[in-house]
């Protein structure tokens, strides 16, 4: 590659460093390099996608209509979803992984550079796609991230753009999942077992084999939503003999295991953050391990949790609800783990580990929502309302996005090798975790109450709550600048990191320099 | 830091403008306990999940707090090496087990009451349309549409200038809602005619999808006459949030004289239209 003709002087000859300006990052084929440019790209989709959510907190800051069209409305839930889940949420566990499943099994790289390239840059132009449909006749897709039929085929001349887009994301996914499994198999240091390697490492290891699993199902499901459109197949169409509800069911095939490629990542996150500020050994690891496994397969048989109001028979429901609650068993198991690993711990509290500690508390809120759900009779009365608006977000912000951020508190120190502003993190802490619940506890009530959700307009009994929600909204928002704020000021300078960086951090990647050599690992460690 | 100072000035702006929001209706914290059987079931199934979660939390949180408090470095301690144990482990994935199976029974019970519609005395057909519902009774051939009452239609519009907080039963009225009669077991047979929509009283505690080319069952006996409100929910386009559903409950006999009424007016219309 150029980096290694062009760059003539440095300290260390073995080191060779990236190439200068704009063409690094287009040409990367480093794990950092491509692993930032995935963090970065999240936050900058973090913005637009919370943009898209303050649009609709205003219009729901008082009922009645006073900012936007209904049907622009739909357009910012169904766009809010899709940026913040394929956007935000999975290219920060991408980057996260490129940058730390490396460094962390002691190899020198990803497994295979080039591909890894390819798939961070076609990302931002699937994104560019999607987000052009807000421009197009008819406007941006309408119908919900679920894209249910047959009203997502009531969509404008954005809607192939819209299936094309998400064609795209879906092959970066496979890609980048096929090359955290083959970093995975094939480059682990000597000693580094598989039943010694980091839970993070371990989460994701499992995660993308979700993804490998259920993206492509995915693509299919759209491809079939494409050609009933333009193509006259009746695949969902009852008038041709298709059937609305299938859609719905192999839709939630995928959704499901993606509801935990969205979360199984933080767990790994918590489980380095945890032991390494606790000053204490992970509780179990083994039963961590196997937790995540369990979590992994039962999340193949759950899916139509989402859908128990399509009129499904008796047993039909009452399989998919005992398997439902089976999750809870070992969700449950990896929450006691991590009070059991700070038990009689010597626990600090750096920004890193408030977001850990608030990722259990808040994670687990929505996870006694979520076994509420899954009680058929009583779903009957929560599904479509606020009540599962609350559920998930309280899962996805202060549970993946609260884990996504402590994760880069955490091993920010190393990236830059400088601190961050500690006193900083600790303010957008408190005020993210504030306003976090601001937002999303008061949806528990009105949908409790009998609102629906995906509505632009209300009765008026639900007003407090919602401006109150919103109120929350704002805030949380314009907190994030001060992570904005925090960041950029730790890459600028600061005082200067030890490779350690923590007291109580234990790892490969804490052996390396901070920050790392641009190849790290150019020798192989060896694990005991 | 005058990025700082925006922000808490915005802040200031947001929560002047909650301040003068006014106060409107109550604070509904909870779901309603219903006018059925089965919503007072699933109302005790609520609470009954609620407290479980809440003595976990309590556990959970509390375990966490001590810790926070107690085992911080701050204080001196040196931290303890004990992890692995089986017992515990052991301990710890049975104790939930045993929490949920006191949940899933009675759900599992009331579930198989929920879905069995035998022994209906009456049956409605209920037909959603974009954005509407069509009521229709079989038996009498009573049909008609409900749609969303023109104080709401009107307030509704963006720039209308109607405070809507004037309008009574805002977003939750209609010109003609569906007539059940008090204490009798209706069916209910739900279809859609273009995409999916989904019928909700929560005071029935009764929720199903209306699915085009396919007919779902559902059924409910209502113990109080009154009026029941519930909207459509499920996202169905533009107008999904102006739709609402509402059912009169009247005594037996004051429900055989509407729908003696209604037959009649159809009949005069279809005369009028030969
Ligand atoms: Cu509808």
């Amino acid at each position: 590659m150029n980096a290694a003709t062009t760059d003539t002087h440095h300290d260390d000859h073995h080191d060779h460093g990236p190439a200068p300006g704009l063409m690094r990052w287009v040409t990367t084929t480093n794990h950092k390099d491509i692993g930032t440019l995935y963090l970065w790209f999240s936050l900058i989709m973090f913005f637009i996608g919370g943009a898209m959510a303050l649009v609709i907190r205003t219009e729901l800051f008082q009922p009645g209509l006073q900012v936007v069209d209904p049907q622009f409305f739909n357009t910012m839930t169904t766009m809010h979803a899709l940026v913040m889940i394929f956007g935000v949420i999975m290219p920060a566990f991408v980057g996260l992984a490129n940058w730390m499943v490396p460094i962390m099994v002691g190899a020198p790289d990803m497994a295979l550079p080039r591909m890894n390239n390819w798939s961070f840059w076609i990302l931002p132009f699937g994104f560019a796609m999607m987000l052009s449909t807000l421009f197009m006749e008819g406007g941006g897709p309408a119908a919900g991230w679920t894209l249910y039929p047959p009203l997502s085929l009531q969509g404008g001349s954005g809607f192939p753009f819209l299936i094309f887009s998400i064609h795209i994301l879906g092959i970066s996914s496979i890609m980048g999942a096929i090359n955290i499994v083959a970093t995975i198999m094939n480059l682990r240091a000597p000693g580094m077992t598989f039943m010694k390697m980091p839970l993070f490492v371990w989460t994701w290891f499992i995660t993308a084999y979700l993804l490998i699993a259920v993206m492509p199902v995915l693509a299919g499901a759209v491809t079939m939503l494409l050609t009933d459109k333009y193509f006259g197949t009746a695949f969902f169409t009852a008038g041709g003999g298709g059937d609305p509800v299938m859609f719905q069911h192999i839709f939630w095939f995928f959704g499901h295991p993606e509801v935990y490629i969205l979360i199984l990542p933080s767990f790994g996150v918590v489980s380095e953050i945890i032991p390494t500020f606790s000053r204490k050994r992970l509780f179990g690891y083994s039963s961590m391990v196997y937790a995540t496994a369990s979590i992994a397969f039962l999340s193949f048989i759950v899916w139509a949790h989402h859908m128990f109001t399509v009129g499904m028979p008796v047993s039909g429901a009452l399989f998919f609800m005992f398997a439902t609650m089976l999750i809870a068993v070992p969700t449950g198991v990896k929450v006691f783990n991590w009070v059991a690993t700070m038990w009689r711990g010597a626990m600090t509290f750096e920004t890193p580990m408030l977001y850990a500690l608030g990722f259990v508390i808040m994670f687990t809120i929505g996870g006694f929502s979520g076994v509420m759900l899954a009680l058929v009779p009583v779903d009957f009365q929560y599904h479509d309302t606020y009540f599962v608006v609350a559920h998930f977000h309280y899962v996805l912000v202060p549970g993946s996005i609260f884990a996504i951020i402590g994760a880069v508190y955490y091993w920010l120190p190393k990236w830059t090798g400088k601190m961050y502003d500690e006193k900083w993190g600790k303010i957008h802490f408190w005020t993210s975790t504030f306003f976090v619940n601001l937002l999303f506890f008061p949806m528990h009530f009105v949908g409790l109450a009998g609102m629906p959700r995906r509505i632009p307009d209300y009765a008026v009994q639900f007003a407090d709550f919602n401006a109150i929600a919103t109120i929350g909204a704002f805030g949380f928002g314009f907190s994030q600048l001060i992570f904005v704020y925090v960041v950029v000021k730790c890459i600028r300078g600061g005082e200067k990191a030890t490779d350690q960086v923590w007291e109580g951090a234990e790892g490969l990647e804490w052996t390396l320099s901070s920050p790392p050599p641009y190849h790290s690992f150019t020798e192989q460690p060896v694990v005991k | 830091m005058t990025k700082t100072n925006r922000i808490a000035s915005a802040l200031a702006g947001l929560v002047a403008a909650a301040a003068s929001v006014p106060a409107l209706a109550a604070w509904d914290l909870n779901m309603p306990k219903g006018v059925t059987d089965i919503s007072h079931k699933v109302w005790d199934m609520h609470m009954l999940a609620f407290w479980i979660m809440c003595v976990v939390a309590v556990g959970v949180f509390g375990a966490m707090a001590i810790s926070i408090v107690r085992h911080r470095k701050s204080r001196g301690v040196t931290p303890s090496t004990f992890h692995e144990s089986t017992a515990v482990e052991v301990v710890w994935t049975i104790i939930p087990f045993v929490i949920l199976i006191v949940l899933a029974l009675p759900a599992a019970r009331t579930l198989i009451v929920q879905e069995d519609d035998s022994g209906a005395e009456m049956t409605i057909k209920i037909t959603g349309y974009q954005w509407k519902w069509q009521y229709e009774y079989p038996d009498s051939g009573v049909s008609f549409f409900s749609t969303l009452s023109d104080a709401s239609r009107e307030a509704r519009v963006r720039g209308s200038g109607i405070d809507v907080t004037t309008v009574e039963n805002y977003l939750l009225d209609v010109d003609n809602p569906l007539v059940i009669p008090v204490d009798t077991k209706v069916r209910l047979l739900l279809t859609a005619n273009d995409v999916i929509h989904s019928w909700w009283v929560p005071d029935f505690a009764i929720k199903k999808d209306a699915i085009p080319g396919f007919i779902n069952t559902m059924w409910t006996k209502v113990n109080e006459t009154g009026t029941y409100r519930g909207q459509c929910t499920e996202l169905c386009g533009r107008d999904h949030g102006f739709m609402p559903v509402v059912v009169e409950v009247v005594e037996k006999d004051e429900y055989e004289q509407w729908l003696a009424a209604r037959v009649a007016e159809q009949d005069e219309q279809r005369l009028a239209a030969n």
